[in-house]
């Protein structure tokens, strides 16, 4: 054992020389591979912490929502529904939520309206979302003048300002009174934006969903399933999409990789010739070679997986924000959590690692078999 | 010092600095029980349904809530523009190739 280890400190001792040989050209590869390895993990890293904070938060949402539909669009739905769809077993509680979005020229932003079933606010009083007050420049205390659909200006006096940390999922809340909130928007006493019902058992929901459609058919339901699948699917196909921007780098990297790793120069047949005359065995040239490439290999999965990590959770994945931000004015700030699947970074590993590393012995052992004499010449 | 030993040295430091990307993954995620456990309640008392991060065009702020048709409402020509649009899978059926 300790005689084999010796042999491979040789062998690594004589494959580092060598690479040293030719510095620039084996430091650019390991540049670009690894820069490869990092926009492949940043992006896997990012959409799966994404995709686990998602689903963790709005695991508390309703259970049902049920919208109205009028020729097809969400239309506000009358209060009177709660009573026509009756008793169904399983919901143990049932009523309407009132929200909606007002453009703010000002800053032209959306804003998200709401009216709070866990707090009493007065009729002026205005709770906020920390990404308006940024935006606005407001802090608690200051006033917020809008102007309705009835052409009347409404001033909200700021009351309290949503707690940062919560930014993911309230950025652009604005929580009002009932009262003020439909005088704003002129929405009828009686009516809301969608209704929420409660379910215990979540085995029921699918049923009770049924039943829904059949009594109110105007209606569409909509399970706290489908909202947590809808955000598993955004994260999945925007990661598909971003790795589909990423194929013409990968299959460029790929062919220069291969070429570099698979075509033997005439210097390294030279070398190989030389070794086989001075005694080196067809085995020892091909581990020399495999730690040619597991050393590139190896250093650029490291380097690239941890300058992704830091790039995904220290500086909140700058890179990426562009992209996720589009034209938003209001953009929550928020520090991912860091939630790594143990498979997705095997499977990095695998991809990274190995086809470079086999890709550099399979030329290496058709010369290191051919005479010696011959490959010199 | 060998080439050897300061690679073996270079390459310790590396995997044990991903060892310790590991660790602080569990660390910080552990420290942000308190911080994703606020947001829930949040969530539930609040009854939101989604999250806030694409605020641009009102219907692909409740990307769970609006309709598949929602980006045509202002007119049928009025072609979906914003970017996060395009982030948006496309129905299951679509997808499927059916």
């Amino acid at each position: 054992m300790k005689a084999f280890i010796r042999k491979q400190r040789y062998l690594i001792d004589f494959t580092l020389s060598s690479l040293l040989r030719r510095p620039g050209k084996n430091l650019g590869l390991l540049v670009v591979y690894s820069l490869i390895v990092f926009l492949l993990a940043s992006v896997m890293l990012f959409t799966h912490a994404l995709r686990s904070e998602a689903r963790l938060v709005l695991a508390d949402s309703p259970e049902i929502i049920l919208q109205r539909m009028v020729a097809g669009r969400h239309d506000l739905i009358p209060g009177s529904y709660l009573e026509k769809m009756g008793r169904i077993r399983g919901v143990i509680g049932k009523h309407g939520r009132l929200w909606g979005y007002f453009y703010d020229p000002a800053v032209q932003a959306n804003y998200t309206l709401m009216v709070p079933r866990d707090r009493q606010l007065a009729e002026d009083e205005a709770v906020i979302g920390a990404a308006i007050a940024r935006t606005r420049g407001v802090s608690r205390g200051d006033f917020l003048t809008f102007r309705s659909t009835d052409g009347n200006a409404y001033s909200f006096r700021v009351s309290a300002i949503l707690a940062s940390d919560s930014e993911l999922v309230s950025a652009d809340l604005i929580l009002v009174s009932e009262q003020r909130f439909r005088t704003f928007f002129g929405i009828p006493e009686g009516y809301y934006t969608d209704l929420v019902l409660n379910v215990r058992n979540p085995k029921e929901l699918r049923k009770v969903a049924e039943k829904l459609t059949l009594r109110l058919p105007d209606t569409r339901p909509i399970l706290r399933d489908e909202i947590l699948r809808t955000y598993d699917a955004i994260f999945n196909w925007r990661q598909g999409i971003v790795f589909v921007l990423l194929t013409g780098t990968i299959l460029a990297f790929v062919i220069f990789a291969w070429d570099k790793a698979s075509g033997l120069s005439a210097e390294e047949r030279r070398e190989i010739g030389i070794l086989k005359a001075i005694g080196w065995e067809t085995s020892d040239v091909i581990r020399m070679k495999f730690w040619e490439g597991a050393i590139i290999s190896l250093s650029a999965f490291l380097l690239g997986y941890l300058t992704a990590y830091g790039h995904v959770f220290y500086a909140n994945a700058g890179l990426f924000e562009p992209v996720l931000k589009g034209w938003s004015v209001l953009y929550p700030e928020f520090r991912l959590t860091p939630f790594i699947d143990g498979l997705q970074l095997a499977t990095l590993f695998f991809f990274t690692v190995f086809p470079y590393t086999v890709a550099t012995i399979v030329p290496i052992w058709r010369a290191a078999i051919t005479d010696p004499d011959t490959v010199m010449r | 010092m060998r080439k050897s030993d300061l690679f073996i040295l270079y390459l310790g430091t590396l995997s044990g600095l991903l060892l310790l990307s590991l660790v602080d993954a569990g660390n910080r995620s552990h420290l942000a029980t308190q911080q994703l456990a606020e947001t829930r309640r949040e969530v539930r008392a609040l009854e939101l349904t989604d999250l806030s991060l694409f605020t641009e065009a009102r219907y692909t702020r409740h990307l769970s809530q609006s309709d598949r048709h929602t980006p045509f409402q202002d007119h049928p020509l009025a072609l979906e523009h914003f970017p996060s649009g395009s982030l948006v899978a496309p129905p299951t059926l679509l997808r499927s190739g059916r």
